[in-house]
């Protein structure tokens, strides 16, 4: 049996290449992959392409700003790696800038491009990536501003814009428990994209607070079957889960 | 200068507009503070378009043993589950808004038009379009869209137009706007004012509203 399972964060992402794309779920503490992230800070690779819904937020710290430990995930929201200099261009639908998050002033001074798309479309060329098709058209954005450039089709009396998909080089995953053919399932709002994520990038990384056999997980429960998956981490004591 | 509402009172009065049964998604700022005017004895279903169908309310300060950080809403809020919760990804969560399972939503906006055009994506006419979020989805998938917010700008400009003037996020999509001073409804005649915030007359209202108002013959002071 092929193994999966590596034992460091540093290992799962040496092989991360300049200029890659990585796709990983960012939305508040809920399914974001924070010890991947530190990792991919620490590996050092650079003109990276970044796609997320966002590029982390500071929600967690406005709701509850006495809570101890809480900066710890600040400290580790993908925006660092905006902080250390590694992202070339960003795909998401918040791009909204913070006092820790630089992201509206280098897109506007030019070190970083952005490419900002609503919501529902951002995560459906995801789900098109992940299953391997060409594009979709919606009516989502038709008589807005995002319409303007794209190409059109009427369908059903209605106009529709063409999307194309998403796929990226490296995804980052954040799951509940793997098994050790990579099976997983996911912890409430953790699920966010990450099925959507380990199904549209070529190299698949999970970081999982627990790991068990291959049989142990509910067939019928299982969320990303293990044929997505290509390596494991178990979130280690004193990790960020 | 007259009192305006406050957005507890806004917010109270669209959640009045939300029936037993109904499946609610609520966008952040006014529109979250809705669950809690929702009385027991309404069962109202929220939707957030992070995957989570059937959640309780959004957690204060103070609660943080409830805290999940595996349990978020669309703005990020820590919340608590209900009876029934089911999760699936956002991929899944727009499935539903695109097909029209969702009966409402109440969302805040920068600009209304009198045809129903909502601008809430950016507040400039020519600025960075830096966000978009789920709202282009939400305001042309979700059977009826309310809108909440503040009749004017800071300033004092009006923000119900003949047309808009910023970014729009979607066309024709606003069936009913609240707002500190009215309550409103987007008809294919134009929009009918149909309750007034206590000691507002008519004439107030439609000096800070760009739009010819209809005056409903039902007229009435704000009731929650």
């Amino acid at each position: 049996m092929k193994n999966k399972i590596l034992n460091t964060f540093a290992e799962a992402v040496a092989d991360i290449p300049h200029g890659a794309s990585i796709m990983m779920s960012s939305w508040g503490t809920a399914g974001t992959p924070f010890n991947l992230i530190l990792a991919l800070q620490d590996h050092g690779a650079r003109n990276l392409t970044y796609i997320s819904q966002n590029i982390g937020g500071t929600h967690v710290i406005r709701q509850f700003p006495d809570k101890p430990g809480m900066t710890r995930y600040l400290d580790a929201m993908p925006y660092i790696l905006l902080h250390s200099k590694q992202i070339k261009k960003v795909i998401v639908t918040w791009g909204r800038g913070t006092d820790r998050n630089p992201i509206e002033k280098m897109v506007n001074s030019g070190e970083v491009q952005a490419e900002i798309v609503p919501l529902g479309i951002l995560v459906e060329r995801m789900r098109i990536g992940g299953a391997g098709l060409q594009g979709f058209y919606t009516t989502t954005g038709v008589g807005t501003f995002y319409e303007k450039g794209k190409e059109t089709k009427v369908i059903d009396g209605q106009k529709c814009i063409l999307e194309l998909p998403l796929r990226a080089d490296f995804g980052f995953v954040r799951a509940y428990k793997a098994d050790t053919l990579g099976n997983l399932v996911y912890r409430m709002t953790s699920r966010s994209i990450n099925p959507l994520v380990a199904k549209a990038s070529t190299v698949t990384i999970a970081e999982v607070d627990e790991i068990v056999e291959a049989g142990e997980l509910d067939p019928e429960c299982i969320i990303t079957p293990g044929l997505h998956i290509d390596r494991i981490v178990k979130i280690p004591e004193g990790g960020l889960r | 200068m007259k009192q305006r509402l406050d957005r507890d009172i806004i917010a109270a009065r669209a959640a009045k507009e939300l029936k037993d049964g109904d499946v609610v998604n609520l966008g952040v700022g006014i529109g979250t503070l809705c669950v809690n005017f929702i009385p027991p004895e309404k069962q109202v279903v929220f939707h957030s378009e992070n995957g989570v169908y059937a959640f309780g309310r959004v957690l204060a300060k103070g609660e943080e043993d409830l805290m999940d950080l595996n349990l978020v809403n669309a703005g990020g809020q820590f919340v608590t589950p209900a009876p029934g919760m089911s999760i699936c990804t956002f991929a899944d969560a727009f499935d539903a808004v695109r097909t029209g399972r969702i009966d409402v939503t109440v969302l805040g906006a920068f600009q209304v038009s009198e045809k129903g055009d909502l601008a809430n994506v950016v507040a400039s006419e020519v600025g960075w379009i830096g966000t978009i979020g789920g709202a282009m989805e939400m305001a042309s998938g979700v059977k009826k869209v309310i809108v909440v917010m503040p009749h004017t700008t800071a300033e004092g400009k009006p923000k119900i137009l003949k047309e808009c003037t910023f970014p729009l996020t979607a066309t024709r999509c606003v069936d009913l706007i609240v707002t500190d001073v009215a309550v409103i409804e987007v008809t294919e005649e134009g929009l009918l004012l149909k309750e007034l915030a206590p000691g507002w007359t008519v004439n107030e209202v439609q000096a800070i509203t760009e739009p010819k108002l209809i005056i409903s013959p039902d007229l009435k002071e704000i009731e929650l």
